[in-house]
C-alpha cells in the first residue's frame, strides 16, 4: 500500500515522462518531420514565404471548422454536413451582398446565424430525437446542397465587395513603415506571441512546481520552449517577408486560443469529454448531456459558416461546387491528431496539427507535381496509418 | 498451514495444476500455484481481488497458450498444451467469464449454437437446433423459455443459466463459472446452486469462483485458498465443518475482528423523506414500478433497502434522484423538512442528494479518465472560480480522497478503468462526497467487490453516519444490511412490505416479511 506521502508528489522521469506523453508530442513531431521531408523534396520551394502565406489561407477553413468539429466527435457524434452548410452559406453570403447589396457586417452576421440555427436543428435531432448524428448529418449534408444549389442555380456569384474580400485576402495593417521586404509590425506580433506562449508555459509550471506536481524534466521544459520560440519566430518572419501577417490566421489563432481554453480549462468544456467519456455516468453526475450536445452542433454550425464566409472570399465568388468533401479533410485533421471516435478523446492542439499535417501534404505533393488521383491515396493510407499508430500506442 | 488433502483417497483427479508461475512485466500474478481438482466434485475457488483466481483459469482455459506460463497442467493424468480456447474447448473444459457473452439480439437457441449449429450441406438445420435447445434448456431448469426468446428479453439470472446450457452443449466435463451469482438475486442464485449440485449427481466437475462465502459453504466440496498469487490451502468440507471466518482469515491473512465494523449510532431528527411515490416504467407506460410509497430517514441512521432483485428499489432510488429513472413520476421529496425539487439530477445533488450506483462501470464512471477527473465531476464549481477549473485544486481535492478513503493507486492521475473493483467504488464514493451531501443512497455498494475492501466500504458508511448524514444502502445480501443498518425496510414488488429495527433483524425475519406479502 502507498502512503499519502508518496502519492503527492508523481514525478516521472525521463523515459517514463516520454512514454506516458509519446502521444501528445508523436503528432507534432510526425508534423516536423513531413515538413522536413517536403522542404528538401521541393528544393527548399515549401517554406518559401510566399507559398507559408499560402498554406495557411488554404487550410484556414479546414482549421476553424475542425475546432468545432473535435467537440462534436469529443461528444461521441459526428458531422457530416459540414461541407455543405458551408457551401450554403457562402451562397448565401453571395446572395445578400452581391445581388441584394445588403450591409457587409450585417450579411456577415446574420451567415453566423443562420449557421447556428442549422447546426441547432441537427443538433436538436441529434440530442433531443436521439438519432444518430451519422444519419442527421448525412441527411444535412443532402439537404444544404441542395439548398445551396437552388439558390445559386448553378451559378457562380460574385464579385464580393472589396471589404469582406479583405477577410481571407486580407493582410494585418502595417504601423511601421518598413523597406528590406520585412513586414516590421506582422513580424513583432509574431514575436510577442510566441513570448508570450513560452511566458505562459514557464509561468504554469512554476506554478505546478510550488505545488510539486510537476512530472515534465527541466531539460525536457527548455528544449520544448526553445523550439517553440524557434518555430513561431521562424513562420513568423517567414510570414512577414512575404506581405505580413494575413487577417484570416489571426482569426484563426484567435479561435485557436479561444476553444483550447474553453475544452481544456473551463466547466463545460470538462463536461463535453465527461458526455463522450460516458455518457450515462455524465447524466448522473448532474451534467445536462443533451443540452450539451446540442449546443456543440450549434456550435458547429456557426463555425461552417464562419469557415464558408472565409471560402467565398478567397474565392470571391460564391459557386456552386464551393465546400465540396470539406468534411471529409475535417474529419480526418480531428482523426489524425488523435481524436477517439468512440468519443471522450481529442485535443484542440491535436485537431490544428491534424489539419495542418494534412495541409503540408496536399501543399507538397502539389509541388511535386503528384496528381490529384495519387495524393487521395496518400492521404487516405496516412489518415489509416496515424489512426492505427494511436490504437497501437493506447494499447501498450 | 492446512494439510493437503491426500488425493490417492478418493476419485483420482480430473485436473492437476502443478507449480504455475505467470509473470506480467515485473509483477508476479502467480508463484508456483499448485491446485488439484478431483473428478465429479465443486470446487471453489477464492481469494480477494487480485489474488489470481482469474489468471489461474486464464492459463487454464489457453487464453494465456502454453509457454507464457511455467509449470505443468494435467488433464485426465495427461499433460496438456493449450495453445488457445478452442484446444481446452476441445477437451471440454468451459469458462463461463463474469461478463456474459451472449448476443442480446440474437435468440437463445442462435446463442446456443452460435459457432457450432447442427447443419445440412452447410445450411442450418432449424428444426434440429430448435429440438436441442429445448433439450439443454430443461436441463438447466429453464423450460419455460421458448428456443426463439431474444436474450435481451431475459433477466440476468435466465441470461447466467443460459451461458450454462451452451457449455452443455459442447459436452462439457470441466465447468468453470467465474462469479456465477454476483449479479443474481437470492431465488435465482439458489437455482443456481442447485443446478450445480445436479450437474454434480450427473459426473460434471465444477470450479467456481466465488466472493459469496455461504454460497461456498453450501455446495462446495472442497475449497481452495488463493493469496497474492500463491497457493494458501485446500480446506475439505466433508472432514468437519469449515466457517466462513475460517475462509476469509486464509483470505486476507489478518484477522478481521468482524466482517462488520461496529457503530453506536447517534441518530438525530428526520432529514429526508418520500411521500406517497409513484414511478412508472419509462417504456411500458402501463407498468407502475413503484407503488406510492414513503420513507424517511433520520441524521445519524443508516438505513437499509432490502427485496428481491426487481422489487423496485433501484428504480425508487434512481427517481427520487433527480428522475433518473421512469416517467409520471409523482410525489414529494423533503430534506430538512422542507419540500425540494428533485425534478433533474442537478437539482437533486443541489438538494443535498447522492446516488452511487449499483453499476459503476457503466453508470458511475468515465473509465477512460483519471481518478482526478472522475473525483471532481459532480462538483465542478468546488474547484473552479467563474467557470474556469483551478487544475491544482482539483488535484489537491482529489489527493485528499485518494489518502481518506485509502484508494490504491500510483496516483490522482491513474485510469479509473485500470484500478481493481474496491478501488474502483471508492471512487465513486469519493465523488458523491465531494458534493457534500446529507443523504446518500448506496446501491448495492459491495457488489463484486473483494472482503477487505467491503470492510473499508463499511467503515465509510459508519464515518458517513457519525457525520450526521442520512445514509440509505440497498443490498441483496442479507447479511451485510443486517451487519450495518440501524433499520431495514423490505421492498417488494414495488411496495414497502415490512419493516425490521436493527437488533432484530435476521434473514429469517427478512424473508418473512416478503414471503407473506407474497402469500397474500
Amino acid at each position: 500500500m502507498s502512503t499519502p506521502q508518496e502519492a503527492a508528489v508523481a514525478p516521472k522521469a525521463g523515459t517514463g515522462f516520454w512514454k506516458e506523453n509519446l502521444r501528445d508530442y508523436g503528432m507534432l513531431i510526425s508534423l516536423v518531420v513531413i515538413v522536413i521531408f517536403f522542404q528538401f523534396a521541393t528544393d527548399g520551394i515549401l517554406l518559401r514565404p510566399l507559398n507559408v502565406t499560402n498554406i495557411v489561407l488554404q487550410n484556414s477553413y479546414i482549421v476553424i471548422m475542425a475546432l468545432g468539429m473535435l467537440m462534436v466527435i469529443v461528444t461521441g457524434h459526428i458531422d457530416l454536413s459540414v461541407g455543405s452548410v458551408a457551401g450554403f452559406i457562402g451562397g448565401l453570403a453571395g446572395l445578400l451582398m452581391v445581388r441584394w447589396g445588403v450591409d457587409i457586417w450585417l450579411s456577415i452576421i446574420a451567415c453566423l446565424v443562420v449557421g447556428g440555427v442549422i447546426g441547432g436543428i441537427q443538433g436538436y435531432f441529434v440530442a433531443y430525437f436521439k438519432i444518430p448524428s451519422f444519419i442527421v448529418t448525412l441527411a444535412g449534408m443532402l439537404v444544404f446542397r441542395g439548398f445551396m444549389i437552388a439558390i445559386l442555380g448553378s451559378q457562380a456569384i460574385g464579385p464580393f465587395p472589396p471589404i469582406f474580400q479583405k477577410l481571407s485576402s486580407g493582410y494585418v495593417v502595417e504601423l511601421i513603415s518598413s523597406d528590406g521586404g520585412i513586414y516590421l509590425t506582422s513580424l513583432l506580433i509574431g514575436l510577442v506571441l510566441a513570448a508570450l506562449l513560452v511566458w505562459q508555459n514557464f509561468r504554469s509550471r512554476s506554478r505546478r512546481m510550488l505545488h510539486g506536481v510537476e512530472s515534465e524534466p527541466f531539460g525536457f521544459f527548455v528544449g520544448k520552449n526553445i523550439l517553440v520560440l524557434a518555430a513561431v519566430g521562424y513562420v513568423a518572419y517567414l510570414i512577414s517577408s512575404h506581405r505580413g501577417l494575413p487577417n484570416v490566421l489571426i482569426i484563426m489563432a484567435v479561435l485557436i486560443v479561444a476553444y483550447g481554453f474553453f475544452t481544456n480549462r473551463t466547466i463545460l468544456g470538462r463536461q463535453i469529454y465527461a458526455v463522450g467519456g460516458n455518457a450515462r455516468a455524465a447524466e448522473l453526475s448532474g451534467i445536462k448531456t443533451t443540452r450539451l450536445v446540442f449546443w456543440t452542433f450549434v456550435n458547429m454550425g456557426v463555425l461552417a459558416a464562419l469557415a464558408g464566409l472565409v471560402v467565398a472570399a478567397r474565392l470571391n465568388s460564391a459557386t456552386p461546387k464551393a465546400g465540396t468533401g470539406f468534411e471529409l479533410d475535417v474529419i480526418a485533421a480531428c482523426f489524425i491528431g488523435g481524436a477517439s471516435a468512440y468519443g471522450g478523446v481529442g485535443k484542440v492542439t491535436g485537431a490544428v496539427i491534424g489539419a495542418f499535417l494534412m495541409g503540408v501534404m496536399n501543399n507538397g505533393m502539389s509541388i511535386l507535381g503528384i496528381g490529384i488521383d495519387y495524393q487521395q491515396v496518400i492521404k487516405g493510407l496516412v489518415l489509416l496509418g496515424a489512426v492505427c499508430v494511436d490504437v497501437y500506442n493506447q494499447r501498450r | 498451514m492446512l494439510d493437503p488433502v491426500p488425493l490417492a483417497a478418493e476419485k483420482p483427479p480430473i485436473l492437476e495444476m502443478r507449480g504455475i508461475s505467470k509473470n506480467f512485466g515485473a509483477v508476479k500474478a502467480l508463484s508456483d500455484v499448485s491446485f488439484t481438482v478431483r473428478e465429479g466434485e465443486i470446487h471453489a475457488l477464492v481469494g480477494e481481488n487480485g489474488a489470481g483466481k482469474s489468471t489461474l483459469m486464464k492459463v487454464l482455459s489457453g487464453v494465456y497458450p502454453a509457454g507464457s506460463y511455467e509449470g505443468s497442467i494435467l488433464f485426465d493424468g495427461e499433460e496438456r498444451h493449450f495453445r488457445d480456447i478452442n484446444d481446452s474447448e476441445k477437451l471440454g473444459i468451459i469458462i463461463i467469464h463474469q461478463e456474459l457473452a451472449l448476443i442480446p439480439l440474437m435468440s437463445i437457441a442462435e446463442n446456443i449454437f452460435l459457432a457450432n449449429a447442427p447443419s445440412k450441406f452447410g445450411v442450418i438445420d432449424q428444426d434440429e437446433r430448435y429440438r436441442r435447445t429445448k433439450a439443454l434448456l430443461t436441463k438447466v431448469g429453464l423450460h419455460s423459455e421458448a428456443p426463439e426468446t431474444l436474450i435481451t428479453n431475459l433477466g440476468v439470472g435466465k441470461q447466467q443459466l443460459v451461458e450454462i446450457a451452451k457449455a452443455l452443449s459442447k459436452d462439457v466435463r470441466l465447468l468453470i463459472l467465474d462469479e456465477p451469482t454476483a449479479s443474481l438475486n437470492e431465488t435465482d442464485s439458489a437455482a443456481l446452486l442447485e443446478l450445480l449440485k445436479e450437474f454434480r449427481r450427473n459426473g460434471i466437475t465444477s470450479i467456481m469462483i466465488s466472493h459469496k462465502l455461504n454460497e461456498i459453504t453450501e455446495v462446495a466440496d472442497r475449497i481452495t485458498v488463493l493469496r497474492d498469487g500463491r497457493t494458501v490451502g485446500t480446506l475439505d468440507c466433508h472432514e468437519g465443518a469449515v466457517d466462513e471466518d475460517e475462509i476469509v482469515r486464509r483470505m486476507v491473512d489478518r484477522d478481521l475482528e468482524s466482517r462488520y465494523p461496529s457503530r453506536t449510532p447517534k441518530i438525530g431528527d428526520v432529514i429526508f423523506e418520500v411521500e406517497n411515490w409513484s414511478v412508472y416504467h419509462p417504456q411500458h407506460s402501463s407498468r407502475q414500478m413503484v407503488k406510492n410509497v414513503s420513507m424517511k430517514a433520520r441524521a445519524g441512521e443508516v438505513v437499509g433497502i432490502s427485496g428481491l432483485m426487481g422489487a423496485g428499489r433501484t428504480e425508487f432510488a434512481m427517481s427520487v434522484f433527480g428522475r433518473a429513472y421512469g416517467r409520471d413520476i409523482t410525489g414529494t421529496v423533503k430534506v430538512h423538512g422542507k419540500a425540494v425539487d428533485t425534478s433533474d439530477v442537478h437539482k437533486a445533488i443541489k438538494a443535498g442528494l447522492a446516488y452511487v450506483t449499483e453499476d459503476r462501470k457503466q453508470l458511475g464512471l468515465i473509465l477512460a479518465e483519471d481518478i482526478r477527473k472522475n473525483v471532481s465531476l459532480a462538483h465542478l464549481g468546488g474547484v473552479s472560480t467563474r467557470g474556469v477549473i483551478d487544475d491544482i485544486s482539483e488535484m489537491k481535492v482529489a489527493q485528499e480522497f485518494r489518502t481518506r478513503m485509502r484508494i490504491r493507486s500510483h496516483n490522482v492521475y491513474q485510469e479509473t478503468g485500470k484500478l481493481s473493483g474496491g478501488n474502483q467504488q471508492k471512487v465513486v464514493l469519493s465523488k458523491w462526497l465531494f458534493t457534500g451531501p446529507d443523504i446518500l443512497i448506496l446501491d448495492e455498494p459491495t457488489r463484486g467487490i473483494d472482503v477487505g475492501a467491503k470492510y473499508e466500504i463499511y467503515s465509510i458508511i459508519n464515518e458517513l453516519a457519525d457525520a450526521g448524514k442520512a445514509v440509505i444502502v440497498i443490498s441483496s445480501e442479507m447479511p451485510e444490511l443486517i451487519g450495518t443498518c440501524d433499520r431495514i425496510m423490505v421492498m417488494h414488488e414495488g411496495e414497502f412490505v415490512g419493516e425490521v429495527a436493527g437488533e432484530e433483524a435476521t434473514q429469517e425475519n427478512i424473508m418473512r416479511a416478503i414471503m407473506r406479502r407474497r402469500e397474500k
